[in-house]
């Protein structure tokens, strides 16, 4: 993992003392709330419905043990003893007090963490694989890179004023985990003939009002090329990104209204008109960043693990979660230990501070004492030993942590909504939590197979419902709570926007909506196709027939 | 206006000639890029140092036949959140030039060290902070990520330093 060093550190302690005299200032009345606004969400603080929240970057959602103990101290001591895993692989605090933000953010740096960058029209937290360093099918871990950028991002006087937040998603692997294609830019690392790994640069995706999947500007660029390249493609946006109307600020809009051609050719003008600096510090950084994030000292292991075979015939529940949760590691003996934060009827994303302790522990017994936060807000330990899945299992058992829902019904994404936004127009929490008591049998979601449900509270898709296979999302009608059904979204290598399917639903009739879809998905099923296959090849009348033909 | 200039306040010795205002005989004057456009036989002869206040929405190269006269461009912020300005600036220094860069309209403290850093100048602010506000703010982050950047405070750039052996970054030349 990434350490800090003197000027790392240095930098956090000056942005917080900044914020504390920013606050002193804003709380003595020296500067407007407007002046204070923008200055407090570039630090990650929010006024919410009934308090402030501060989100915490997890920088692409890569945390120590140490680390997540201090976010469940500051659970405990400053909130109500739990926290919120974010889709973009952050931690949110709902009930924070203003003078208490600057203790806070000094009791983060202590842990090398921060709240910069986590809001405002600025470029926020990188994300990327969960299973970057793990996964079996990955090219190279895409984290040195992710924290190369973290750096160049952190108060670029450049692009802190944007038009409008912007988002960075990179993968390592042919095997999209980071949703790259909807991000405002989007880096996959892939080969050229000669063997050369470089980045293909994806721009203007984006969900929201406008759900777009990005286009390719350029196909590949050098790994030395990548922050100069990144600079040109930000400050055409900077320059020419529209201003007028917030909806319609965001890249994905100027790569839509300009075209992908006159895009690229505005980026590539830039990018040639710019004095060329050496780029041999950068190259000299990444190299220096690449060896924090070496392989830990994996044991050479046989594939095969004894103990972990017997347990699992023995034991049908930890069989069963080994199927839905465990994913493969590229070192023999060990496992990807994916742990849902979606217990049946729970609040998606949501840990306690005794959760999160556990987690830590079970870090450093098991995984090297490293977790992941993953953007469908679950976690990850990534570096097991197969030989300690039955314990960790059962640890994680006893805490409410052993929901084997990864990647099904019950793993259902959903942002705050209602109950704590401003800007939601309908609730997402009650809405995700009777969905999950619907479908909680396990069998039965292993029987429908791999699904993603995602729930948005209003059109800005937090909950990032336009890619979800089925999407929900929440709106007011006259004042009543309403939701709309889309089908067909993903986010993965082949993405795709979800369809509205018709008139949307009382939040009560959701469940009974959803599980219709389901039952026309497994009455026209061919053997081992899944659901977005399915929909993908059947369209979307049959599921119309079955959701309004009695209407 | 207060005006802030390498870290201290200075009276101004610029007059803004407006779009119709009269050409003052002699004086540095800053005029409207509008005026450039349709005066500029007339401003090259005039008699003192000339500036521009160049807007948001023309682009940069329409300034590269004018920008020899140059000793003066002042860069408007019409809202301390539209962020056009720092692009701007940057491409101009990028494009060598040397005079001073102003910040004018909605410049607030806790924007001025970003400002500094892509190569404002000077600024243009208003009386409502205190001086020692102003100075504070603009040198409140001791070092930058960044490479690049223009460094009146003195802040360190952290790549640059950690890799003090590499090839060393050619130097900008330093604003007037």
């Amino acid at each position: 993992m990434y350490r800090y060093d003197e000027f790392d550190y240095q930098f956090v302690r000056d942005r917080t003392a900044q914020f504390a005299d920013q606050a002193r200032r804003r709380l003595a009345g020296e500067l407007t709330e407007d002046e204070f606004r923008p200055l407090r969400l570039m630090n990650g603080l929010y006024l919410q419905l009934h308090a402030y929240m501060l989100r915490i970057a997890i920088p692409y959602g890569t945390l120590s043990s140490r680390q997540m103990r201090q976010l469940a101290m500051i659970a405990r001591r400053w909130d109500k003893n739990y926290g919120h895993f974010t889709t973009r692989q952050n931690i949110q605090f709902n009930w924070i007090k203003l003078e208490d933000t600057p203790e806070i953010l000094a009791a983060l740096a202590d842990v090398e963490m921060h709240a910069i960058q986590t809001s405002g029209n600025c470029i926020r937290n990188v994300t990327t694989d969960q299973w970057a360093g793990a996964a079996a099918d990955e090219i190279a871990d895409p984290r040195p890179v992710a924290e190369l950028i973290r750096q160049w991002s952190s108060l670029h006087p450049e692009f802190s004023y944007l038009p409008r937040k912007f988002k960075i998603a990179v993968t390592g692997a042919p095997n999209d985990r980071a949703a790259v294609k909807v991000h405002d830019i989007g880096l996959r690392l892939h080969k050229n003939d000669k063997g050369e790994a470089g980045w293909e640069v994806i721009v203007g995706g984006g969900l929201g009002r406008t759900p777009l999947i990005g286009v390719t500007v350029r196909e590949f660029l050098p790994q030395h090329e990548l922050i100069a390249y990144l600079e040109a493609i930000m400050r055409v946006y900077n320059l020419y990104g529209r201003r007028d109307n917030k909806y319609k600020a965001r890249i994905k809009i100027l790569v839509h209204e300009l075209g992908p051609e006159k895009f690229r050719a505005e980026v590539e003008a830039e990018y040639a008109r710019r004095p060329k600096q050496e780029t041999e510090v950068e190259e000299r950084e990444l190299a220096r960043i690449a060896a924090y994030f070496a392989p830990p000292q994996f044991e050479r292991l046989p594939r095969w693990s004894p103990r972990f075979e017997e347990a699992r015939l023995a034991n049908p529940a930890f069989a069963r979660w080994v199927r839905t949760n465990v994913a493969a590691h590229f070192a023999d003996g060990y496992a990807i230990a994916n742990i849902s934060l979606k217990p049946e009827g729970g609040i998606p994303g949501d840990a306690t501070s005794e959760q999160m302790e556990l987690v830590a522990d079970l870090a450093e017994r098991h995984s090297f004492s490293e977790i992941r936060v993953s953007h469908a807000q679950n976690l990850v330990l990534p570096h097991v030993k197969r030989d300690d899945l039955f314990d960790l299992w059962q640890a994680l058992s006893g805490a409410g942590l052993a929901a084997s829902n990864l990647g099904l019904a019950g793993d259902i994404i959903a942002c705050p909504g209602l109950d704590y936004c401003t800007l939601a127009t309908a609730r997402s929490i009650p809405v995700a939590q009777a969905i999950s008591r619907k479908f909680a049998d396990y069998d039965r979601q292993q029987d429908i197979g791999p699904l993603k449900i995602n729930i948005s509270g209003c059109i800005n898709a937090c909950g990032h419902h336009h890619v979800g296979h089925i999407g929900i999302l929440g709106l007011d009608k006259k004042g009543e709570e309403y939701y709309q059904i889309t089908l067909g979204g993903s986010s993965a290598t082949s993405a795709s926007i979800g369809q509205i399917i018709g008139p949307g639903f009382a939040g009560h009739d959701v469940p009974d909506a959803i599980e219709k879809i389901l039952d026309t998905y497994l009455k026209h099923r061919q053997p081992g196709e899944e659901f977005l296959a399915a929909y993908r090849r059947l369209g979307a009348q049959p599921f119309k027939e079955a959701l309004y033909a009695a209407h | 206006m207060p005006l802030i200039k390498n870290d201290r306040f200075i009276d101004d010795p610029w007059t803004h000639v407006g779009l119709e205002d009269s050409l003052p005989s002699s004086g540095d004057i800053i005029v409207p890029y509008a005026r450039l456009l349709k005066e500029w036989d007339a401003l090259t002869r005039h008699d003192g140092r000339l500036g521009v206040v160049f807007t948001n929405i023309d682009r940069v190269e329409a300034l590269s036949l004018f920008l020899p006269r140059l000793a003066l461009i002042a860069l408007p912020f019409p809202s301390f959140t539209d962020g056009r300005a720092y692009s701007l600036a940057r491409q101009i220094r990028e494009t060598g030039f040397a005079g001073e860069l102003r910040a004018s309209g909605n410049v607030l403290p806790d924007q001025l060290q970003f400002m500094r850093q892509v190569g404002f100048d000077a600024f243009e602010v208003t009386e409502r902070f205190a001086p020692e506000v102003w100075l504070g703010a603009s040198r409140r982050m001791s070092l930058a990520y960044q490479r690049g950047l223009y460094r009146p405070a003195g802040e360190a750039e952290v790549w640059s330093e950690r890799h003090r052996d590499a090839e060393p970054w050619l130097e900008q030349p330093h604003a007037g």
